[in-house]
Order: C-alpha cells, then structure tokens, then sequence
C-alpha cells in the first residue's frame, strides 16, 4: 500500500527536482497527445520540440521570443513572492505597449533615442495599469486577481478603439493597425539579419536587477515573508501595503516593458491583437521558474520553445497553433503536482498490522 | 410600443445573465465546501466547446449541455485531484485550470470556428407568457433559463433546508471539526467540485448552443471570471447571486440596446463594450470596503488544504 508521509523539513533536492519532473512528463505526454490526435509521435516532436533549435536564425527566433516572457515572468516574481497574485500582466502589457506608440507617433521620425522614451513610457503605461488594482486593494481590500483581470479586457477594448480610431493608419487599407514606426523608435537591432533586439539585453539586465532584489536585499527578504508568514511579517513590522504596491508596480512596469518590446520590436506598430498571450504565459513561468531569477530566465526559454513549436507544428504538421497552449497548461499542471514531494514522502508500506507500529496514532 | 421595448430589454437582460447564475451557483457551492476554484473562465470554455461540437455533429441540445457539463466536471477532478488529493495551491492550481481549459478549448474549436449552428426556438409558458410586459419577458424563454431557476431553487434548498447541504456548509466553515464527527471532508470537496464543474459546463453550453449558436476562441469573454465576482458581490448568498447575475447581463446587453435604439451617443463602441469590466471591478470595490460583512459570509475555510491526518 502506497502511503503519503509528510517530511520532516521541506525538500531543497524536490524544490529543484519539480520542474524537471514537470519538463519530462509534459514532453512524455506530448507523445501521447500527438499519437491521439493521428500524427506520428516522433515526427511532430521533433517538429514541435526540435525545430525551433535547429540553427543560428531559429535560436535568435527563440530569444526574441523569451524576452517579453522573462521581463513580465520577473515582475510576476516579485509580487508572488508576497503573495500578491497579479494576474493581469496582459493588460499591463497592452498598455505598455500604447504608451509607447503614443511617444512613438508623436516623435514622429524624431531623435535617435525615441526607443529609450519608448521604454521608460512603456514602464510607466504598464505600472500605472497596475496601480490602480494596488490603490483599490490597499484602500478598500478589492481582491486583486479579479480587478488585474478586470482590467485585460478594459485595455484590449482600449487597444482595439485606438487602432480603429484616433491612431487608425490612414493609408493602411482600413486594417485596424498604426502607421508603421520610424526607424528612431525602433529597438535597436542586435544580431545583423535576425529580429533579435534591444529588449534581450534589458530582459537579462531585469534579471539581474530582480536577482539583486530578490535574494541580496532586505526589501526583497520581507516580501517573501510577508508571502510566506504574514503574521510574523506583521510581528516584525513589515508593511503589508508597501509589499502590494512594490508588487503590483515591478510586475505592470516590467510587463509595460515587455509590450514596448513587441511594438517597438517585431511588429514595428500597435494593431489589435498585440498581446498574444505572453501576460498570462508569463505566470506559468514565474511559477515553472521557481520565482528565481535563474530559474525564470530557464522557464522562459522552455515557453518561448513551446510558442514557437506551436507556429512550427501549424506550418508543418497542419495542427492548430493553439496546441502550445495545451502545452504550457500541462507543465503547470504537472508541476503543481510534482510539488507535493517538497513537502511529502511516498512510503512504501509492506506491514500487515498496521497497529502494531508505534507511530501509528489511529 | 414603449412596452414591447421594456419587455425584449428585459428578456435580454435575463438570457444574458442565466450563464452568469449557472457558473456562479456552481462556484457558490464549490467555496461552500471551502474549495476556491479559480478556474471557471477554463471549465466554461471547455463546456462551451465540447457541447458546440455536439450540437453540431447533431447531438442535439440536451446531448449538447450534458456533454459540455461532463467534459468541464472532468477538468474540475482534474483540479481537485491537484487541491485535494496533491494538496496543491488552490489559486495556483485555479490559474493553471483557467489557462489550461481556454487554451485547451481554443484547440479543440479550432476546426469549428464559423460554423453557426441553427437558433433554438424559445418556449412559451402557457398562460403565463400573456401577462403584459412581464409575460414575453420571463416566461417566453430559452429552456435553459427556466432550468436555471429550477437550479437556484435547488441549490438553496439543499443549502439550507437539507441535512447533506449543513454537511457542506459545516465542511466550509471547520474541515477538522466535521472530520472529527466522522464526515469524509475531501469525498464531500471532490463533490462540490465536480458540481461546481458541471455548472460551469452548462454555463459555457448555454453560451455556445443558444445564447450565441457559434464557436469563437474567446467567446466566453472573461464571464468565468465575472461569476466568480459575484459570488463575492453576492457575499457567498444565492439569491444574490441572482440579482447580481441580472444587474450584469443588463450591463452586458446594454451596447447593443443603445447601438439598436439609433441614440447617437457620442461614447466609442469599445467603451460600451468594457462596461462589464469596469462594473465588476466597481461592485467589487463597493463590497470588499466592507470587510466584516465578507468575513462573516466567507467560508471560513476557503482556500485551505486540508488533510485527514495530519
């Protein structure tokens, strides 16, 4: 008989073991679900998993990729860290990504630095989309993952009246997108021929910043006890509201910041559906990511593959791309999971008797 | 004239909350139990798309909603399993359902898309249909919106004048103590989970097979998350549920009755179309600034774990 036996002390190795668990039981799975949906297992892995590594152009495709997920994936950190459960970074995103085209038409072909704006005013869009679920949740106790939520769509209906409307491309055939952005208030290109940019760099300095944050300084310390024990957090002083708002502002900003890297990166403008997802598949790499800046930058480049071997499996396989999706679903799933062994043991239990043994209580 | 306006505004009103009272009575009991399960916008999702893919292999309506309960009731054992059984973070767990079953769905529906399915004609309540204004309104309706009476009906009645619904609410407020009288706490939260599930399925097949005959990635449209603001507008109370259900299927049809009045109202579409948001988040304000009246009606246990042993 199989036995659940909790541990004396929370498992260090499980902690680290989880999410490679998680990685091997979605790959393993993903076999399954290809064979069930008629395609060769090993012919679509390779396709889905594979591809997206296969050369120099494609790894700079992958990078491009993770960027906006470790930007927001770091923010997200931070806030859950404290137990702060900000769940709207696609709005934060989208809003990001409006402030930075209205520096970007304003400036028309402006100055060599219109990007760098770009970026501060991205932040700013972003973290202020998220003060103001901070403001309500501090001053009047509104449960933050309903009014982040709230707030995706308010800023999607934003994002969709300003394409159609007041910054509609007037030459644009009627598509519901933005002029095109000038060179100026484009992110700087990294490596010559590929869309890799500007934005990676920040994304790694962001790293090292949350790296900082998170495990060198005090701030970053009582976060996590107010996440973990908020009564001693309390007991000790620490401030229950300062936790919320430098949570909710590190992660709207930096996910005001990964939307910068969208408009004023591959897509060069604002156009309705700018957010593919990447607020909500950042949460799944927070979490995947152990809430470690490490551990984040890693779950980012495994999301970023899983996006790109949804577009592979489109173009070659004939599968919707929205099977990356079921993908990231399942790792977050199995690693929830998988979290039951930080804390659990499985014990095989061979006795006959049980009410002979001494620990036994019933 | 005046009358027939007042009349179909109504019965607008009432076919747009019914989803909104089905996802919300079946969240109301799941937090009941103690089990806050945040993934409604996924199992709606899910139940939506399985029961168009029914309805359109002509399943018909009632093999359509059953299948769509059944296929979300499975994903909500898959989050039980994780929050009871792996005593896994329920709002983690929640998320990862949410995001789960909307990408799942978008998946599953992708061969579906625009491809309508034909309008389920109302049924007319005899006698009742002629009463004037009201009549048309509430008793010349979809099946459905009649069964979600029936469910409000049922779900207050075991609540609170059945000895199982006292259990439930017992395993809510204190998992110990009901543990310790002999009550299984986790067979009792699989339950309510999975009926928390099924309604959310039936929910999302309203949406798919009569409110909007379609399937559309995104057609539930964040209403899995607002029937979980109102189980905390209604401060966990059924009727309130209903009200509230109501007040924001009113908001919700509201842009089409302005666009449909030929009022030309100088406000863009989008913002219209965001007025649900923006009042979820409003009403939400205005009853979270009270925090005793939510802490007298929240389970005392929601969102713990619980485990037998220890």
């Amino acid at each position: 008989m199989l036995k659940l036996e909790p541990r004396p002390s929370a498992s260090a190795t499980m902690r680290y073991v989880s999410p490679l668990a998680a990685v091997a039981l979605t790959l393993f799975a993903s076999l399954f679900l290809f064979a069930a949906l008629g395609k060769d297992p090993f012919t679509a892995f390779r396709v889905f998993f594979l591809n997206p590594l296969r050369d120099m152009h494609a790894l700079t495709e992958l990078l491009l990729k993770a960027t906006p997920l470790m930007l927001i994936g770091i923010g997200l950190a931070v806030g859950y860290r404290a137990n702060v459960w900000n769940i709207g970074a696609e709005g934060q995103f989208v809003m990001g990504a409006i402030a930075a085209t209205g520096v970007a038409l304003q400036a028309g072909d402006g100055g060599p630095w219109t990007w760098v704006l770009m970026l501060l005013a991205g932040a700013f869009g972003g973290g202020m989309w998220a003060a103001v679920p901070a403001l309500l949740r501090t001053r009047w106790r509104a449960n933050e993952i309903l009014v982040t939520l709230m707030m995706v769509y308010i800023a999607q209906f934003a994002a969709s009246w300003l394409v159609h409307g007041p910054w509609k491309n007037p030459d644009g055939f009627n598509f519901p997108q933005t002029r095109m952005f000038a060179d100026a208030a484009l992110l700087p290109i990294l490596v010559e021929g590929t869309r890799l940019n500007a934005a990676f760099l920040v994304a790694l300095a962001t790293l090292a910043v949350g790296y900082v944050f998170l495990e060198r300084s005090f701030y970053g310390y009582q976060m996590q006890v107010a996440g973990e024990a908020d009564a001693a957090a309390r007991y000790a002083g620490y401030s229950a509201s300062r936790a919320i708002w430098i949570g909710m502002l590190a992660s709207g900003g930096m996910a005001g910041v990964a939307g910068v890297a969208e408009v004023a990166g591959p897509m060069g403008q604002l156009t309705e559906s700018i957010s593919s997802g990447y607020g909500f598949a950042a949460i799944i790499v927070a979490f995947v990511g152990r809430l470690h800046p490490v551990g984040i930058c890693l779950a980012s480049l495994l999301m970023a593959l899983l996006f790109l071997g949804g577009e592979q499996a489109q173009q070659f396989i004939n599968l919707p791309s929205s099977i990356s999706k079921v993908f990231q679903g399942l790792l977050l799933f199995f690693l929830l999971g998988a979290d039951l062994f930080i804390g659990y043991r499985i014990r095989f239990d061979r006795t006959v008797n049980p009410g002979k043994l001494p620990w036994k209580t019933t | 004239m005046e009358n027939h306006l007042i009349a179909s505004m109504l019965a607008a009103t009432i076919v747009s909350g019914t989803p909104l009272i089905l996802v919300a009575m079946g969240e109301l009991v799941t937090e009941k139990a103690g089990v806050l399960n945040l993934g409604a916008e996924g199992m709606m999702s899910i139940g939506a798309v399985t029961a168009f893919a029914v309805a359109l292999s002509g399943g018909g309506p009632v093999l359509a909603v059953l299948a769509g309960m059944a296929a979300a009731c499975v994903m909500a054992l898959a989050f039980g399993f994780l929050t009871l059984t792996m005593m896994a973070n329920q709002v983690a767990s929640g998320l990862a359902l949410a995001l789960f079953g909307v990408g799942l769905a978008a998946f599953i529906g992708k061969p579906f898309e625009s491809t309508p399915l034909p309008m389920i004609a109302p049924v007319p309540v005899p006698l009742l249909e002629h009463i004037p204004v009201l009549g048309p309104a509430l008793f010349n309706q979809q099946a459905m919106v009649y069964l979600s009476w029936a469910i409000v009906a049922a779900v207050l009645y075991f609540l609170y004048r059945s000895r199982w619904g006292l259990v439930l609410r017992a395993v809510g407020e204190s998992p110990s103590s009901a543990h310790a009288v002999g009550y299984r706490v986790i067979t009792l939260r699989y339950a309510a989970v999975a009926f928390g599930g099924a309604m959310a399925g039936m929910g999302g097949a309203f949406i798919s097979v009569f409110y909007t005959p379609l399937w559309a990635e995104g057609m539930v449209a964040g209403r899995g998350w607002i029937a979980l603001a109102l189980v905390v507008f209604a401060t966990w109370r059924p009727l309130r549920v209903v009200l509230g259900a109501y007040l924001f299927g009113g908001v919700m049809i509201a842009q089409l009755f302005v666009q449909g009045s030929g009022v030309q109202l100088d406000m863009p579409a989008q913002l219209m179309s965001s007025l649900p948001y923006i009042a979820t988040i409003a009403v939400l304000v205005l009853i979270s600034r009270n925090a005793h009246t939510i802490r007298l009606h929240s389970p005392a246990s929601l969102g713990q774990p619980f485990r037998p042993d220890a």
